[in-house]
């Protein structure tokens, strides 16, 4: 196969940012500022090119551009050969491509049958009255009680996990016999994930000589001095404006008071509403602005299954409750948003196409059903959760979850072969347990509770609802500062780590669900420190986790 | 109840004893008038032992009827402890609260200033009926169209609260003749509270709600008060707005009303623990504005103290475990509501049994009838000390602040990290190894 060399890759990216940002917003607010500084006395015309350069750089607006050029960086496709199908480029493994359009086909099937059997259509125009009395509960769409005993999920996690099981390469010799070589887990097929070693290279910021936010008791640095320093650091690259280096400072954790300014900036979402949001063509708020309009207008069946999934997930947790009006406000429109099909470009799934009634109601077109192309499962409302513990303003929390969203959390419930993908995910959490706790994985194996099925459900909602939120805001801060979910299957091999002498006790696969379930009580009791002079340690954290079981155990 | 002729606390085998230093009890008697959370404490307490009707005791949990009633009859010796002190109403009844906070507020104002005296405006406009019912008028009429709530001065749990914005209202209410009745059967005269309701609350997701602190105070003179770092939110079942004040509901957010309202739902908490509401504030208003305003909490908690020292009959014998109710306005003042000198310890959850046990457990670890404190403890468990005759500051090794600045003791909202300090800092109770 012809590759192409490096530079001919990077000038088609360049050629593929470059397109991508002209007609944004910042690519007109760009000209505007240039067309304007032409009037600074400081322009010269002999060097006009080098003083609007320096001018669009002093005034911050070339850091702007940055940070949407390292944006797109994130979402660009993969790199392929140009003559290759975008399917290919997307997903070179033709039995995972497969897998996934069974999978979607089953999910779409499932989907419409049950609109079907209600008799309800995939979407309806509501009439007026409704849409005034939408638009007068908006803040309050919790209050509904609507009844929803009819609509099941269209699919939960542990129906994805048997699809996952089932995979397998057909290129492999299946052979029955346990030997020293085979896997003992659940996932049955071969991909090139990152052990141990590799790991230590790829996140040298969580070795045990740097500091992290979070305090373990065992770092060289003593805690208090670090905190101070990592805070002071925190607020000089919210100052910057910089994305790249608020998402290497996320890799050491994000201080409470500036997490939710940094974590825009690493998405590159608009904090102040005065800036505007340059991810998109439109500005953040308008485009929620418009969003809701088509929400208001419009009843997709779609709709009942997030009122269902927010009733039975987030508003039963703990913490969660209170945020339950949030939560329908950003996943309504998040079904609407035709935007995200932009992420298909890198994602292997398709989006979902269904049969709806033409405005003339002779016809019917197939088009994308929701207008997302995201059909959403149970549990899906607790990716957008933890987020409202940062954002309190609709569309803030809506740009920064559609981009979470885009960028890491379709990975968890498509098939494919990338290393943040959940097959990898599942597969390196398996491998590292086989490793690292052999003994503890052939007797989980033995009394008939693989790991997997314990760990699952924690992997697939990258562990949200499972920790408190503190602990959980924590291990995200990694997520975006590595860029990769690989942590995630890290923590989760280090819960079982973490208690592996009880669950050498367990006999059954219930009783390790609740081992696991009170170590993650564990992990979840200890609370943030919140002061500096506080001198109190938390001494079991995700990091400090990984730590001791790097160390210790692997 | 036959205990007037007791002698209560009657050492009985320890009478030839002497307590030296650091030499604990091995067997405490105790009486409980309560059933729930603190019977399962101190039933579980190792060396503690139930007596009941009319044994002796070493300590007793009480109610505040019990006490009203046995107090001043009953004998105790040296050793004894009770939970309440005998006129706590000075600080818990609304009434007493708003008149000796009022009179503390002047005399601060004649001795130290203007500036000193605002400290104490954490306290909303408040008015005691019927005997201030003309000035309230006037302040009333000063400001029409503002929102005003009346309290019963004694009742709790939300109970006999209503809203109001035009005198007609309570005039209506005054001639009211079930209202009447229960003035006659109330033993004072002075039986409600009118107070300036606050308007703009800080909400969260829409609703608002109202923080529950715990302050044990084990001397009032000298004045000696302990802060848990625990705490919770208590929510509003509804989403927040001014246009139903009939709508009780939404206005108040003692879980015990809420648990009367139509769409409460018992499994679902409507709590966050302080830690989580402290960290959700600093992720929006950042670390300094929080700290300023857990600054001001605890400026609450002194101030109030300070206004009944010398009125609380002081007695070493007594100890007691006040539940603060605190409310948060949108500029993120926070306003003390109440008082309350029987919080209530039954648990609406696991995780609220949790924290009111080792709240409990920490109380008794401070009450020390085992003997195994110094004294000089800054932090006993999930408890800080925070007032000691004068403020109190945490050791910080210097290196760690730029300039040399005092950092007050407190805690709240914290991590509570108790077990380990505990098991560093007490001894194993008579009789047990340290594990």
């Amino acid at each position: 196969m012809i590759m192409m060399d490096e530079s001919a890759e990077l000038s088609v990216s360049i050629t593929q940012i470059v397109q991508r940002l002209k007609g944004t917003h910042l690519h007109s607010q760009l000209e505007k500022q240039a067309k304007e500084c032409l009037h600074k006395p400081e322009i010269k015309l002999e060097t006009l090119k080098d003083d609007v350069r320096r001018f669009l750089k002093a005034s911050g607006w070339e850091r702007k551009l940055q940070n949407a050029v390292y944006r797109e960086l994130h979402i660009l496709p993969p790199p392929g050969h140009p003559r290759a199908p975008p399917e290919h480029t997307k997903e070179p493994l033709a039995y995972m491509r497969k897998a996934q359009v069974n999978w979607e086909k089953r999910i779409l099937k499932s989907l419409n049958s049950m609109c079907t059997e209600l008799g309800i259509p995939l979407a309806r125009k509501r009439p007026v009255p409704e849409q005034k009395e939408l638009t007068n509960k908006w803040n309050e769409m919790g209050t509904d009680e609507p009844d929803l005993s009819k609509f099941r999920p269209v699919y939960a996690p542990k129906d994805f996990l048997e699809v996952l099981v089932g995979l397998k390469n057909p290129n492999n010799e299946r052979s029955e016999d346990l030997t020293v070589r085979s896997h003992w887990g659940l996932i049955q097929v071969s991909l090139n994930v990152r052990d141990i070693p590799q790991m230590r290279e790829m996140y040298p910021e969580l070795g045990i000589t740097y500091g992290q936010l979070g305090i373990d008791d065992h770092t060289h640095v003593p805690p208090d001095l670090f905190e101070s320093e990592h805070i002071h650091i925190g607020k000089k690259v919210e100052s910057e404006q910089d994305s790249a280096a608020a998402q290497q400072y996320s890799r050491q954790g994000c201080p409470t008071g500036l997490r939710a300014q940094l974590w825009s900036l690493i998405l590159n979402t608009s904090n102040d509403p005065e800036f505007f949001c340059f991810n998109f063509i439109k500005q953040d708020i308008t485009h929620y602005e418009q969003l809701k309009a088509r929400v208001i207008h419009h009843d997709l069946l779609v709709d009942n299954l997030i009122y269902k999934d927010v009733k039975l997930t987030a508003s039963n947790d703990d913490y969660y409750f209170v945020f339950e009006d949030y939560l329908y406000q950003v996943l309504l429109c998040f079904s609407r948003d035709t935007a995200v099909l932009e992420h298909f470009n890198y994602n292997c799934a398709t989006p979902p196409k269904s049969c709806i009634q033409s405005k003339s109601g002779s016809e019917q077109c197939a088009v994308v059903y929701p207008p997302n192309g995201v059909i959403p499962f149970h549990g899906f409302s607790m990716y957008v959760a933890p987020l409202c513990f940062l954002y309190n303003e609709p569309s803030k929390l809506y740009s920064v979850f559609r981009e979470m969203y885009i960028r890491y959390f379709f990975r968890l419930h498509s098939i494919s072969s990338h290393p943040s993908g959940i097959v990898s995910l599942c597969l390196q959490f398996e491998r590292l347990l086989q490793t690292h706790l052999p003994q503890l994985f052939y007797h989980l194996r033995e009394i008939g509770a693989q790991p997997l099925r314990i760990a699952f459900k924690w992997i697939v909602r990258a562990f949200s609802g499972y920790l408190s939120t503190d602990q959980l805001l924590l291990l995200w801060d990694r997520i975006l500062g590595y860029d990769s979910l690989e942590i995630v299957a890290v923590l989760a091999a280090a819960v079982f780590a973490f208690r592996s002498e009880n669950l050498m006790e367990v006999t059954s696969l219930a009783s390790a669900e609740v081992v696991t379930c009170v170590c993650m009580c564990v992990l979840s009791n200890t609370k943030i420190v919140s002061s500096l002079t506080a001198n109190t340690s938390n001494p079991v954290h995700p990091r400090h986790m990984f730590q001791n079981c790097w160390d210790n155990h692997f | 109840m036959s205990k007037s002729k007791q002698t209560a606390g009657y050492k009985g085998a320890y009478s030839s004893q002497k307590k030296k230093e650091g030499e604990g009890r091995s067997c405490i008697r105790y009486r409980c008038g309560l059933t729930n959370t603190i019977q399962d404490v101190l039933n579980q307490r190792p060396g503690w032992v139930e007596v009941k009707d009319d044994g002796d005791w070493d300590f007793n949990w009480c109610d505040v009827g019990w006490l009203r009633e046995n107090f001043d009859h009953s004998y105790m010796e040296e050793h004894v402890r009770i939970c309440h002190f005998r006129n706590h109403y000075e600080l818990t009844r609304k009434n007493l609260m708003v008149k000796n906070l009022k009179r503390y507020r002047k005399t601060l104002e004649r001795e130290a200033g203007r500036l000193e005296a605002s400290k104490c405006d954490f306290f909303p406009c408040t008015f005691v009926l019927p005997s201030e019912y003309h000035i309230f008028v006037e302040e009333f009429k000063r400001s029409p169209g503002s929102t005003w709530i009346m309290k019963p001065v004694a009742r709790s749990q939300g109970k006999g609260i209503f809203l109001f914005r035009k005198l007609k209202d309570i005039i209506d209410w005054r001639k009211d003749g079930s209202r009447s009745e229960e003035q006659k059967d109330e033993a004072q005269v002075e039986s409600y509270v009118a107070q300036r309701y606050i308007e703009n609350p800080y909400l969260i997701a829409g609703r608002k709600f109202d923080l529950r602190v715990y302050v044990l105070v084990t001397s009032y003179i000298p004045l000696k008060a302990w802060l848990y770092r625990d705490g919770f939110a208590r929510f509003s079942n509804t989403r927040f707005s001014l246009s139903s004040i009939d709508d009780q509901y939404v206005h108040l957010t003692n879980v015990a009303v809420q648990k009367t309202a139509p769409d409460y739902d018992p499994e679902k908490g409507c709590k966050w623990l302080m830690q989580q509401l402290r960290q959700y504030l600093t992720a929006k208003h950042g670390f300094e504005t929080v700290q300023t305003l857990f600054k001001e909490i605890d400026n609450i908690f002194i101030r109030s103290l300070l206004s009944v020292q010398k009125t609380i009959i002081n007695d070493k014998h007594c100890f007691e475990l006040y539940g603060y109710d605190i409310l948060l306005d949108q500029d993120l003042k926070p306003w003390l509501i109440e008082v309350n000198a029987s919080p209530s310890l039954t648990a609406s959850s696991q995780e609220d049994y949790d924290l009111k046990y080792r709240l409990l457990e920490d109380t008794l670890h401070i009450v020390d009838m085992e003997g195994r404190l110094t004294g000089k403890e800054k932090r006993v468990g999930g408890f800080d000390l925070m007032w000691n005759d004068g403020p109190v500051y945490t050791d910080v090794g210097l290196e760690t602040l730029g300039s040399s600045c005092l950092v007050a003791n407190t805690h709240l909202g914290c991590v509570n990290d108790r077990q380990k300090q505990l098991q560093q800092l007490l001894k194993p109770f008579p009789g047990q190894k340290r594990t």
